[in-house]
């Protein structure tokens, strides 16, 4: 893992808390689940019917019937269960699930999620992206601040497909942490390393500065 | 009355070209191998196919794009397969995109004689184009339809002679809820027992729903990714969700 993607895995494994129940989305906040503290019970939630995914098997024991929503290998914890499709996004949508871990493409000031899709190139699917940002009680985006090419992946407004609107309750980059409240988009934390004015410098949504911050800077 | 079937191709005979197919299974997990490769066989063309994923290129609904047996798909996610990529771009082949827990929810709601039903999912994305709108408690939601279909294809661990069917672990996904949503279910089974076998309690699909029971042989069971504990991760396949 880079140092920027370790510096957000790191950060967003401190969203989850004892007892909850969690749904990881794919790549990055799937190794969400190697850092979480096993003192903790955690239950992860796996979109295609599995309430408890457990580690990946050992060697000669995958079982193709026990794959996760990445369509990997998985176990399942002691306690977990097995249920079908519609039962799992009832337990989504009906907000049973508290908090979801999602990667993301662009997010905008307002709190809009663009992850499933850039126009030019092949549509894959949304997949379940779309009903975990409307069904968990608490939405967390972990993306890097910045694109390949150098641009502000935290937007004024998405130029890519939503996959939901105003959604986003918490973003985490490699540089900083924003919260999306009433009042609009605020930060909140500076990951290590960072400054404000860097964090300014690399943004294009407007936010205000949590008032610990300023004073961190007086 | 016993509703198993001699074999897969007896199953699927009277599927005619142009019908809308209901299939069980998640990426390559749970599907209905026999049926899928009796169709194939079978050549029926022009189908619509339901499904939350469209197999890989030489696997699973993947064998009905090589054979472009299928002119639509209804799926969530569709990113393992190159087949459909070119079909797709060529205008072959058409595609309706459905976030997965709609697709599941408007597949259940099908079964259940449920015509439509308001998802807060997709509001203010493409997904909404089109789609009646209302407001709950402040809250905006779309109207999904329910989707039946003229025949579905399932999955089970095992099943019946009276069509009542048990499925294993993350098996179960969509099969269940196709099941319900077929005019005419077909379900294929790892094992098939007599009738009061099963115990009851643990009945995921009673019989009510299927009307023809086969036999699955030479089970594959392919695994799309397999990822052990240990030394490294091994991926198999494309890059993809």
């Amino acid at each position: 893992m880079s140092g920027s993607r370790s510096a957000i895995v790191m950060r967003a494994v401190q969203e989850i808390q004892d007892g909850m129940v969690v749904n990881l989305g794919i790549g990055m906040p799937t190794l969400v689940a190697n850092h979480i503290p096993a003192r903790m019970q955690v239950l992860l939630q796996s979109e295609n019917g599995l309430l408890g995914i457990g580690p990946y098997p050992l060697e000669g024991e995958a079982d193709p019937d026990l794959i996760n929503a990445g369509k990997e290998t998985v176990t399942a914890v002691p306690g977990a269960s097995y249920f079908d499709s519609a039962e799992s996004f009832a337990m989504i949508r009906g907000g049973h699930v508290e908090l979801a871990i999602l990667g993301g493409m662009e997010v905008s000031e307002q709190g809009d999620l663009a992850n499933w899709m850039i126009p030019g190139k092949m549509v894959k699917g949304m997949g379940g992206a779309m009903d975990l940002v409307h069904g968990a009680r608490r939405v967390v985006v972990v993306m890097e601040h910045m694109s390949k090419h150098g641009e502000s992946k935290v937007k004024a407004a998405c130029t890519l497909p939503l996959t939901g609107q105003r959604v986003v309750d918490r973003l985490i980059t490699d540089l900083a942490v924003f919260d999306f409240t009433e009042q609009g988009m605020v930060l909140v934390e500076l990951q290590e390393g960072a400054t404000l004015e860097q964090v300014r410098d690399h943004t294009e949504a407007r936010y205000a500065v949590a008032a610990e911050l300023e004073r961190g800077r007086a | 009355m016993s509703k198993t079937w001699a074999s897969a191709a007896d199953a699927v005979r009277d599927i005619p070209d142009g019908s809308t197919l209901i299939v069980g299974g998640f990426g390559l997990c749970g599907i209905p191998e026999t049926l899928i490769q009796a169709l194939v066989e079978q050549g029926t063309s022009g189908l619509t196919a339901v499904s939350n994923n469209c197999g890989v290129d030489d696997w699973g609904l993947g064998l009905l794009l090589r054979t472009k047996q299928i002119r639509k798909m209804v799926s969530s996610y569709v990113g393992e397969n190159k087949t459909f990529e070119s079909q797709y771009l060529s205008g072959e082949l058409e595609v309706e995109l459905v976030p997965q827990g709609t697709l599941a929810e408007r597949i259940r709601a099908g079964g259940a004689g449920i015509p439509g039903f308001y998802t807060p999912t997709g509001v203010g994305t493409v997904v909404a184009d089109g789609k009646e709108q209302k407001e709950f408690d402040g809250r905006t939601y779309l109207l999904e339809r329910g989707i039946v279909g003229d025949f579905a294809l399932v999955k089970a661990w095992k099943a019946d002679t009276l069509g009542n069917l048990v499925y294993r672990k993350t098996s179960r996904n969509f099969n269940p809820l196709a099941a319900a949503a077929g005019r005419i279910t077909i379900a294929e089974a790892e094992e098939i027992v007599p009738a009061g076998a099963l115990d009851p309690d643990e009945i995921h699909t009673p019989g009510v729903y299927v009307q023809r029971v086969v036999q699955g042989f030479g089970y594959e069971k392919r695994i799309e990714r397999l990822t052990v504990r240990g030394a490294g991760v091994q991926v198999q396949g494309r890059e993809g969700r």
